[in-house]
């Protein structure tokens, strides 16, 4: 198949990360999936939008709700769903699992399970493309549950020192795992904080992939032609729960309908239809089934790892004993 | 050859470091203009200027895990943590981040550094400036941990460090800084990572150590050695991955061991040198093995000098396991 371009691409990666995690949602409630789950459903906008506007070789970084960005990145959907049923042909090996892919090719530098800890790990990696002056852009995606964590402070206050090339998009989705931002951050606009560090800012509701794709474009060239952080806060909602053992009974019926009529996806398949066809849009919609049937099909047929992967990956010498 | 003493010595190694590989950068609170607290880092500033010499806030978690962003692009960062009671704001970033990279990415990258920190007592620092955290930082996979005790091995396991594809944590033994002095080569030498020096032979009593205990160590078996008891001094060096091949090898030819750390004793390393011995050399142990350590307290400021294992101490676990 021909990969599409422009906005039918745009579209067509939102659709695939929403049908991959359904169809994870699926394998984990047959047990096929162990552990924890955290879906990315009605976040997709904001990894496709962004990833459209950075450059191959720069960096991401994110959150353990990591999927999104991984396919948007450009993982495929085999590696992704091979490394969430632990076989050895996943992205990592079967060695991470859901919240800690990782795809050095892609220059995707993992899912983070510590919520907070990979803001100065982003900030290195742009030091490093300054320090190597390789134009490159480093994005770095978290939740509003990290704003009160050290690391975000940590993380800012060197970026802007140093006048790093890095985006921080904050994806506030209103709720640090069960709990309201209302509860937990005294100042409700993640982006007040960039005034502290002195560095710009811009905040936006997420309604439109192509919007996404202009304001945090608009943030990356910054980075790239003035070296300057840009702090982002993308206003986002989350259709599930924090991870799959969590039924969201913290939230309204009403409350997630509302926010469920205005996904950014149904929104952007609508109009990729007006500008295209009902049956162009069928066609990419029945190319991605297809895709996402062949990845859970690989990743049912892949072998598991052995142990004998485990000491070799974590140190390159000898294992001590 | 020059006689210098160890911060000249580590000094001297990040210099050549740093000459021979651009990647290389040395980053930490106070460690560029004003050369470090310890005066390690002296000159550095000058000779390579503020890109790659970098004075950073006081921000543990941010410099190691900014370090780590650097190491996963392909830099060589060497951050300093000033002390290594200061490590623990940054203890998630090792521990969940750094020590984990290269497993968790199946091999795809490594977070390659040298974090270099000031350990151990012996400048009445009181509990946030004397601590041995080694054990801590043994006990999660996927870090390699150096303690030199001399110039000459401090230059040599700091190159060899830098040049290692692991993680590394380097514990400088602030007590003898400037104490031990010895003759350095100059230029680039490396000592093999995970290898112990036999610092003196003896046939009766294997005494384990390393750091500043090496010379605490070797002053007992000096006085052991008037009582008619000869002790075998091991300076471990590589605190992890041990060489227990030496260790073993030396407890075989004397039946008898004593480990020395300044580290609390519970679950400090000396158990786990015992727990190896013991698992390979159970039937040639004439004796118990003897542990002479710090105590299981904050590390005090007034008692400093109880509480660190120093020769008068271990003299008497040496006589006892060769009477035993």
């Amino acid at each position: 198949m021909t990969q599409p371009t422009g906005f039918a691409a745009l579209y067509r990666k939102m659709q695939l990360i929403r049908r991959v995690e359904e169809e994870c949602a699926r394998a984990y409630a047959q047990g096929k999936i162990g552990g924890f789950l955290h879906l990315y459903i009605g976040q997709e906008a904001i990894a496709v939008g962004a990833d459209a506007a950075l450059a191959p070789t720069d960096y991401a970084f994110t959150t353990y709700r990591d999927h999104g960005v991984a396919l948007a990145r450009g993982m495929s959907a085999r590696a992704l769903v091979a490394e969430l049923f632990g076989k050895a042909t996943g992205a990592c090996q079967g060695l991470g699992g859901s919240m800690h892919v990782f795809d050095a090719e892609r220059r995707m530098l993992g899912g983070y399970g510590i919520v907070g800890a990979h803001l100065p790990l982003a900030t290195g990696t742009a030091f490093a493309s300054k320090y190597r002056g390789d134009g490159g852009v480093t994005i770095c995606f978290f939740g509003e549950g990290s704003v009160p964590m050290g690391e975000f402070h940590e993380a800012l206050t060197l970026a802007s020192l140093w006048k790093l090339p890095i985006v921080f998009v904050c994806e506030n989705n209103g709720y640090a795992m069960g709990t309201p931002i209302e509860r937990v951050l005294p100042v409700h606009e993640v982006t007040s904080h960039a005034v502290s560090y002195g560095i710009p800012c811009d905040r936006f509701e997420v309604e439109c992939v192509r919007e996404v794709q202009t304001r945090i474009g608009a943030a990356i060239e910054r980075a790239r032609a003035e070296s300057v952080p840009t702090l982002v806060e993308c206003l986002t909602y989350r259709f599930r729960g924090h991870s799959m053992s969590d039924p969201g009974k913290y939230r309204t019926n009403e409350e997630v309908e509302a926010h469920k009529r205005k996904d950014p996806l149904v929104r952007a398949r609508a109009e990729l239809v007006a500008e295209l066809s009902e049956a162009a849009v069928a066609a990419l919609d029945a190319e991605v089934e297809a895709e996402v049937a062949d990845a859970v099909a690989f990743a049912d047929a892949s072998p598991e790892p052995t142990a004998d992967i485990l000491e070799p990956t974590t140190y390159k010498g000898p294992f001590a004993r | 050859m020059p006689q210098i003493n160890m911060v000249q010595a580590i000094n001297d190694a990040l210099r050549l470091a740093m000459q021979r590989d651009p990647r290389v950068l040395v980053m930490g609170e106070d460690v560029g203009k004003v050369g470090g607290v310890f005066r390690v880092t002296a000159g550095l500033h000058e000779e390579f200027g503020e890109a790659r010499v970098i004075d950073t806030p006081l921000s543990e978690g941010g410099i190691i895990g900014t370090a780590i962003g650097m190491a996963l692009y392909g830099l060589v960062p060497v951050p300093e943590i000033q002390f290594s009671d200061f490590i623990f704001p940054a203890y998630d970033q090792i521990v969940s981040e750094l020590a984990k990279m290269r497993w968790r990415s199946g091999g795809e990258y490594s977070a390659k550094m040298v974090i270099r920190t000031p350990v151990g007592g012996g400048i009445r620092g009181g509990l946030y400036h004397s601590q041995s955290p080694e054990a801590q930082f043994i006990h999660v996979a996927g870090l390699k941990v150096v303690c030199p005790s001399n110039p000459y091995d401090a230059k040599g396991l700091l190159l060899a460090s830098i040049a290692d594809p692991d993680p590394v944590l380097f514990f400088e033994p602030k007590r003898v800084y400037r104490a031990a002095k010895g003759e350095v080569p100059e230029g680039p030498y490396t000592v093999e990572l995970g290898k112990a020096a036999i610092a003196r032979e003896g046939a009766h009593v294997t005494v384990v150590a390393w750091g500043a205990m090496l010379y605490e160590a070797l002053e007992a078996a000096h006085q052991a050695s008037a009582r008619g008891v000869e002790a075998e001094v091991i300076d471990l060096r590589t605190l992890w991955p041990l060489d227990i091949d030496t260790v073993v090898a030396s407890v075989k030819k004397t039946g008898r061991v004593v480990v020395v750390h300044e580290a609390p004793r519970t679950c400090g390393l000396g158990g786990e040198i015992v727990s190896l011995i013991t698992e390979r050399a159970f039937t040639h142990l004439e004796a118990p093995p003897a542990r002479v350590t710090g105590f299981d307290t904050p590390f005090p400021y007034t008692t400093e000098l109880d509480y660190l294992p120093l020769a008068h101490r271990i003299l008497p676990a040496i006589v006892d396991a060769a009477r035993y």
